[in-house]
């Protein structure tokens, strides 16, 4: 009887502790849902005032994504049996994939886009017709899309699904707030559609990198907060007393992010309308400009894809990283340097030469780092170079970090002054950042979501190796036209209009300059082609995958072989073990 | 010493997050702050004036288009492009423009010192059909620009935010905003009071349509006026002052 009546406390003690969590629940629930109704306000408020049709389409897109989440929010609130309300929370105890899933699917998708995009300008550049005649298509409206969508939709959900598959894994716990990184990844989708949206209809600050107009920007600002939130709360809980070096570089990605983007985009707005004016003017908004954004390479490009570098390299390797210390020193030097190099975007301009020569010295000092980390992650494979023959997403691995090299060996010869009297302004400066983003960005993104997609869908492998085998050459030889291409051609314009002859009259008129870039241009073109077709057969490979199908295939070395069971988080340990580590 | 010290900073994640936020801001700071004080960043040149309301509105749609994503407006001190463009921008041109229009790329030319260099016929026909005066032309046509009335609602407004980011427009610009923006296109009226608020101010039909005021009119307006403000016959560099 006394055990009967111990059992029935105990069920009481459990229903009311549950009873405090859903109830938990359904407050934030409904608390979101009225966050989203107060925002669905100020989007009908933006419709009914809107002078611009612009702003009008933002403020619809704004009103049906707050509609959706509030519903979305609201439908999760179940009745119980007792006339009370509940959140089931769906939970087998393991990683929470759910949102990286979806994280992988947006990066393959923007990363589609966002190429052919790319391919589109590209093509304008060499046969002017195609930009149509019409506002919406032409070059200077596409150009931002393009960038914008390679490097915040493509690479930004990249960094966000992996960060948040990194940081599980290495904190052996679960995501933190679960929710609110479901709010982190839509909140980031709008974010891309308003800011790709508002390029097309002409809402833009000019701000390189940084078009979008001041409401985005808020709105950017509350998502990564949200994502600071449930990344560091992550880290809080985790169970491991280190904090895993990819860690680091997630976190001074997210940090750094947030500051460039605060203090590079204050504005004050024109009334109640899309348009805003900076707060810095001339020389010092060039140089806040650039601050921002070479360092959006430096933090978003690289920092955060040197998380990906720490995590994902060795694992698919089956090696430790090759020195710890090595990624001590990698870590502080890269970002305290790379913060200085902006002012090497201003070579020879109206900012002080004091200026621009730290920003070169910096940019020369910063190759040291960056070999540093190069040599950190290719020496992980010592003793496993073997698997380059044979493992297709290893290889691609490698070619990320020999293009890191690279572009990091030839960004500070380019910082150099007189080095950039020629290059400056020139296509050579494209071709530069195209061998860092297809080479780095583009390859590692893309190993790791072959590394992901079959653990993510409970495949045993990607639906086919040889194709990321193609997918592997296709980018490469995309890589080696557009890089070769936009060398030459920036050179030889350069070149040619410094050129002067016996008489000291310059010998080619613009113009002249513009035509000799023709044929470079369609071969840039070719090769932007050729990295698109490997992107599609990369999604195809996916879509195959997700869907559980296995290419009957020759077979290829898939990496370490993947053991769910082990891929769990760590759990509680029981009262009166001892303590965490201080927090 | 460093690196067993550095298991503090790996076991606690406040200390790795503020010290990563002191490192990365060092840099910027030391930068950014002294051009807010230095002379040469901050000195007035003789004749730079904020934009009238048309140049600003024509700078919008400058902007709205991202002709910036292929044209410059920084020119360096170099003889080619001393020959090419003119003499080297200064860092006075630009102190109203919010934000900067220097560029980085120039897949087409430079546009720091385009005003007056061709006449306002040329820029309209080049604007609708590029290829029609420059054959080699890649750019885009924006002809749209010709048949489309300028937006001039929130004249006043645009000023307002410039004068609350530091551009010196007084009560008078910003209340005769809308009627200076009118009469810098109205080869008609009398220009003596937007004169009097905007010396050097060129007024006339810039699109060859005196009926509309388009937006080709404030573009054209913009493009006009660039690099025409400082006189260079009198200009001295601060370097060569006594």
């Amino acid at each position: 009887m006394a055990s009967r009546a111990k059992r029935r406390k105990h069920a009481r003690i459990y229903r009311a502790n549950s009873y405090f969590r859903t109830g938990a629940n359904v407050m934030t629930a409904f608390f979101s849902a009225g966050a989203y109704l107060v925002f669905g306000i100020m989007s009908l408020f933006m419709i009914a005032t809107a002078t611009s049709a612009g702003f009008a389409i933002h403020g619809v897109i704004i009103l049906i994504a707050c509609i959706l989440a509030a519903l979305t929010t609201l439908g999760r609130v179940k009745p119980t049996e007792r006339d009370g309300w509940v959140v089931p929370e769906k939970t087998d105890g393991g990683y929470y994939d759910g949102v990286i899933k979806a994280g992988v699917i947006a990066t393959v998708f923007w990363g589609i886009a966002g190429l052919l995009v790319g391919v589109v300008i590209a093509a304008q550049l060499a046969w002017p017709v195609l930009n149509l005649g019409l506002e919406w298509t032409s070059f200077g409206r596409l150009r931002p899309l393009h960038t914008s969508a390679v490097i915040f939709a493509f690479g930004g959900n990249a960094l966000i699904a992996t960060s948040f598959w990194v940081v599980q894994r290495t904190c052996r716990t679960q995501l933190f707030a679960p929710g609110l990184s479901w709010f982190v990844f839509w909140g980031y989708q709008l974010f891309i559609v308003l800011a790709a949206t508002g390029y097309l209809l002409g809402i833009t600050q000019s701000k390189e990198y940084a078009e979008p107009e001041w409401y985005v920007d808020l709105w950017l600002t509350i998502v990564w907060v949200a994502y600071f939130l449930v990344y560091v709360g992550t880290i809080v809980k985790r169970r491991e007393p280190h904090i895993y070096v990819a860690n680091w570089f997630y976190l001074a990605f997210i940090i750094t992010i947030a500051m460039l983007h605060i203090v590079n985009n204050l504005a004050v707005p024109a009334g109640f309308g899309p348009k805003s004016y900076i707060v810095w003017s001339g020389v010092q908004d060039a140089l806040t400009q650039w601050w921002y954004g070479h360092n959006a390479v430096g933090f978003f490009l690289t920092a955060g894809f040197l998380g990906m570098m720490y995590y994902f390299v060795p694992k698919q390797a089956g090696k430790p990283v090759y020195s710890y210390r090595l990624s001590i020193v990698h870590f502080w030097s890269l970002i305290f340097l790379y913060i200085w190099a902006g002012p090497h975007h201003l070579h020879f301009t109206a900012l002080p030469d004091w200026a621009q020569t730290l920003g070169m010295v910096f940019s020369v000092m910063l190759w040291m780092p960056s070999w540093g980390g190069m040599i950190n992650g290719l020496m992980t494979l010592d003793g496993a170079w073997d698997k380059i023959r044979t493992d297709p997403i290893i290889r691609m691995f490698v070619a990320a970090l020999a293009f890191y090299g690279m572009a990091t060996f030839e960004g500070p010869v380019m910082s150099i002054r007189s080095v950039n009297g020629l290059s400056h302004y020139t296509d050579w400066t494209i071709g530069h950042v195209h061998s860092g983003a297809l080479g780095w960005n583009g390859m590692i993104t893309f190993a790791c979501v072959y590394f992901l997609t079959p653990r993510l869908f409970g495949a045993e492998r990607m639906y086919s190796l040889r194709m990321i085998n193609w997918h592997f050459w296709l980018a490469m030889g995309g890589i080696v036209l557009y890089a070769a291409s936009m060398w030459v051609a920036g050179i030889m314009q350069g070149l040619m209009w410094r050129e002067f002859n016996a008489e000291g009259y310059l010998v080619y008129s613009f113009a002249e300059v513009v035509a000799a870039m023709h044929p470079y241009y369609i071969i840039r073109w070719l090769g932007g082609v050729l990295y698109l077709v490997g992107a599609l057969l990369m999604a195809w490979n996916v879509w195959m995958t997700a869907k559980g199908r296995l290419r009957d295939e020759a077979p290829l070395d898939a990496g370490q072989p993947y053991n769910p069971s082990a891929d769990r988080p760590l759990e509680p340990r029981p009262a009166g073990a001892l303590a965490q580590p201080a927090e | 010493m460093i690196f067993e010290n550095h298991g503090k900073v790996e076991r606690n994640v406040t200390i790795l997050a503020v010290l990563t936020l002191i490192v990365v801001m060092i840099g910027g700071l030391v930068q950014m702050v002294p051009l807010f004080f230095l002379e040469n960043t901050i000195e007035k040149v003789e004749g730079v004036r904020p934009y009238t309301p048309l140049e600003l509105a024509g700078r919008n749609i400058y902007i709205r288009e991202g002709c910036y994503t292929c044209h410059s407006q920084m020119i360096r001190p170099f003889r080619d492009e001393a020959e090419r463009y003119g003499h080297y921008s200064l860092a006075a041109e630009s102190m109203y423009d919010h934000p900067f229009q220097w560029g980085s790329k120039r897949t087409g030319p430079d546009l720091a010192r385009v005003g007056g260099r061709y006449s306002d016929e040329w820029h309209v026909q080049h604007l609708m059909a590029p290829t029609k005066v420059v054959p080699e032309s890649i750019m885009p046509s924006y002809a749209f620009l010709k048949t489309r009335d300028l937006d001039m609602r929130d004249a006043a407004a645009h000023l307002k935010a410039n004068r609350a980011v530091g551009v010196p427009y007084t009560d008078a610009h910003i209340e005769n905003a809308l009627k200076d923006l009118k009469a810098q296109a109205d080869p008609m009226g009398d220009p003596s009071e937007l004169e009097s608020r905007y010396p050097r101010v060129q007024v006339r039909d810039f699109d060859g349509n005196p009926d509309r005021l388009t937006e080709m009119d404030a573009l054209v307006a913009y493009l006009q006026m660039l690099g025409t403000l400082v006189d260079f016959d009198s200009y001295v560099p601060a370097e060569n002052r006594r």
